[in-house]
């Protein structure tokens, strides 16, 4: 397996419970009427372009990129739209999304539907590029970062190493995993098509040691394909983060405040690589994606192949069940993933996973006072100081938490997961974050 | 209709809490504890007693009807003053003064600067120092270790290894080291235990146990006591080499009076050290550097307490100058505008 690498700078080991691992993913039933959200994108929002009664195909494009940070959407689903009304989605709030009632299943004739592999890849670095935009494509891994975007650094930067990220170092989830295991000759293609795009000759997929099965996998399908590697990591959160990855497989670090194409790197993920494979070899759009559905009280922890904008419910169902004493439905992993409100709420392009909690587990600690011990600051993987921010954000004192680099934090939960004290540190460096974040933003613009 | 608990992420928690924390240093404090009462006798559970159920008391006296608010003895914190708190004082010293440093440690020393977590100084040495101060003569007087295995014996008291050096040394006919010798345990008596002194401060392999345990459980990380204890290996082994019959060796140093007991149990107190590891070094150095001073030419022959005492003071501005390595900064990167 050669050497384990892995970040230097803070650090986490929550139990892994990974339940699913062994669950081969499933095909999951089409929904009877699919919800489909219009913001599934970091940035801008996409704007419809059908209207109430169209009849629409799988495929077919329902909402087009609101602006450059933004993507298509295409319909999951064949039938006709119900009506353009704001949806409750994973945020807990209403926004608007497009309610489409199933009416069996048709697809566009563009899309290829064959489960043949095909490797050889036609399209310059450019339709490349705009093949991915047209699809829809973003980060499968959860921060729905438009997938096109990143392949075109900004004028002056080059790429030299694109990085695979097959970390999933999120505790309980494993689509990402049972990917790898599944579709790895599908994921490499699209490693290819990345590399191709971004004009780079290596790549590395970063994968932790608590998945030797993938890593074993990924090191035999790498041999037929040049220019790929497969790097195993020693367990340690978040090393899912770009930063921390790109630290762990290449030893670089990315400035603050800069994206990792300052040190000639991009990260994708394995979900986005075989998306890739998909919208390019296949022209296939983003409209489906493997979630998994686990949590200890679960019957039957799962991995689903789910249409875009099934409700979780349906998921929830198929895994035998929503148990008795469930208390808190996350939507994404334990450490960085969204409490739902219910379970109406549809799956969307960011959707990698959904956990159920047991009441006991659903209840945070009761705070107590601050004993300086230090341990946030050893975690951090930022190298910041979340007891002095946290302090800050709640006093106020917005410039000091900007001198001290709040805008640096990646939200990770390593310091409120430490906390001898259970302080929601957290949910205080959020506010200052958003505090400090509008405050630069207005300084921009005066 | 369900309803779910909604709340930001992280869903998990590490399991860590004050109350591990607190009993870990407990458990860690122990092996010093034994020793002191096997050196000791009914002197040193006596000592003990008193200053945890007074400390306890106290926290409890002061929450409940003082500021009226939680009552929170049980964490542990309180009792680990108490230990402390006995553990820097002498076996014979009378009742009512242990009350009195219990009173000054959770009253004065915690309490007053808001409670847990938000005082300055360390509360066992804010008491220990009071009490030096206001009761130098009993606070001074220790009895002779004898060995509760030999029976319950009239206790002798004496001063410690480091009084009869200072006293020898700065004596109007002063001695040499070499004349000195005979008075002072050797080390192996050191290593165990049987030397006069405070409670908890006699027994080298007692305290390097304990923070061998800390260290493990992560509850104190190595760089204070390093740093101090090396601070105070090479000064005092600079001055000894110079001149032997007149400065102890190192040795003596680290393994005599309050020394590691300070290095290991008080130095490294969470609330009242740097939160960085650089900053911890500085502290660290700063302690075992007054120590030796103190030592070497103050008025008391220890200087442990001031010290340490004298650098949690500085610890909000340690924590300003030092930061922890920052990711992404001063990478060698070069940035273009």
């Amino acid at each position: 397996m050669g050497i384990l690498k892995t970040f230097v700078l803070g650090g986490v080991h929550p139990e892994e419970n990974k339940l699913s691992s062994n669950a081969p993913i499933e095909k999951l039933a089409i929904p009877k009427q699919a919800i489909v959200p219009l913001g599934q994108n970091l940035g801008a929002p996409s704007k419809p372009l059908v209207k109430r009664g169209d009849e629409v195909k799988v495929g077919q494009l329902l909402a087009e990129a609101g602006g450059f940070i933004s993507t298509n959407i295409h319909s999951p689903v064949s039938g006709k739209v119900l009506k353009i009304d704001n949806v409750i989605d994973g945020t807990g709030y209403k926004r608007p999304g497009i309610v489409i009632n199933v009416e069996g299943d048709e697809w566009i004739d563009e899309i290829d539907r064959t489960e043949d592999l095909k490797t050889e890849i036609k399209l310059d670095g450019k339709a490349i590029i705009e093949k991915i935009k047209t699809a829809g494509l973003v980060g499968m891994g959860g921060a729905t970062f438009p997938t096109y975007v990143k392949l075109m650094p900004p004028p002056g930067k080059t790429a030299e190493y694109l990085i695979i990220n097959g970390v999933e170092c999120e505790p309980y989830l494993t689509s990402d995993h049972r990917l790898m295991l599944e579709k790895g000759p599908e994921i490499l293609v699209g490693t290819q098509i990345l590399m191709k795009a971004l004009n780079v000759k290596k790549a590395i997929i970063g994968i932790e040691n608590n998945k030797p099965d993938a890593i074993k996998h990924m090191q035999e399908l790498v041999k037929s394909f040049e220019g790929i590697t497969v790097q195993a990591l020693k367990v340690q959160y978040p090393q899912g983060g770009e930063k921390q990855l790109i630290k762990a497989t290449v030893n670089r670090e990315v400035p603050s405040a800069k994206l990792p194409i300052e040190v000639g790197c991009v990260v994708q993920n394995v979900g986005t690589a075989f998306s890739v494979y998909e919208a390019v070899q296949k022209n296939k759009p983003l409209i489906d994606r493997v979630v998994t559905v686990t949590g200890k009280a679960v019957k039957k922890p799962s991995n689903f192949l789910v249409r875009i904008g099934t409700p979780i419910q349906q998921l929830i169902d198929a895994a035998e069940g929503l148990p008795e004493n469930t208390g808190k439905i996350i939507g994404g992993g334990p450490m960085m993933g969204k409490a739902l409100t219910t379970t109406d709420v549809p799956v969307v392009k960011g959707s990698s996973g959904i956990l159920l909690m047991k009441k006991e587990e659903s209840q945070r600690k009761v705070e107590s006072p601050c004993i300086r011990c230090s341990k946030c600051t050893y975690v951090c993987p930022m190298g910041l100081e979340p007891f002095l921010l946290s302090k800050a954000s709640k006093l106020g004192k917005y410039e000091i938490a900007e001198t001290e680099k709040i805008m640096d934090c990646i939200e990770c939960g390593s310091c409120q997961y430490t906390c001898p004290a259970s302080i929601p540190l957290l949910d205080y460096l959020r506010l200052g974050k958003n505090k400090v974040g509008a405050i630069m933003r207005n300084r921009g613009r005066n | 209709m369900n309803m779910f608990t909604v709340s930001g992420s992280p869903h998990v928690h590490g399991d860590d809490s004050t109350k591990k924390i607190m009993y870990g240093v407990v458990i860690a404090m122990v092996p010093a504890m034994l020793v002191s009462i096997y050196f000791f006798g009914f002197g040193a559970i006596r000592v003990l007693m008193l200053s945890i159920v007074a400390c306890l008391f106290f926290e409890w006296l002061i929450q409940k009807y003082l500021i009226k608010g939680a009552v929170t003895i049980t964490d542990g914190s309180a009792l680990v003053t108490g230990i402390l708190l006995a553990f820097n004082l002498p076996s014979n010293l009378p009742g009512w003064m242990i009350i009195i440093g219990a009173l000054v440690a959770i009253g004065m020393a915690k309490m007053s600067f808001g409670g847990l977590g938000k005082n300055v100084f360390n509360p066992a040495l804010v008491a220990r120092v009071f009490l030096l101060i206001s009761f130098p003569v009993q606070m001074t007087s220790w009895p002779k270790p004898s060995p509760i295995t030999e029976g319950f014996i009239d206790t002798v008291t004496g001063p410690t290894p480091l009084g009869i050096v200072k006293e020898g040394l700065t004596a109007e006919t002063p001695k040499t080291m070499s004349e000195l010798s005979s008075e002072i345990p050797s080390a192996m008596q050191s290593l165990t235990g049987e030397m006069g002194g405070s409670l908890g401060e006699v027994s080298a392999i007692a305290l390097i146990l304990g923070g061998l345990y800390m260290l493990y459980k992560k509850i104190i990380s190595w760089e204070i006591p390093v740093s101090m204890l090396l601070t105070v290996a090479v000064f005092s082994g600079i001055f000894w080499g110079i001149n032997p019959e007149q400065y102890a060796d190192p040795v003596f140093h680290m393994l005599t009076g309050g020394m590691l007991l300070g290095a290991i149990f008080m130095a490294t107190d969470m609330v009242t050290s740097p939160m960085t590891k650089g900053g911890q070094l500085i502290f660290g150095f700063g302690v075992g550097l007054l120590t030796i001073l103190i030592r070497m030419w103050g008025a008391y022959p220890e200087g442990v307490s001031f010290a340490i005492l004298l650098m949690n003071a500085t610890v909000p501005l340690i924590n300003r100058g030092f930061k922890p390595k920052r990711f992404g900064v001063n990478t060698g990167v070069e940035i273009a505008k």
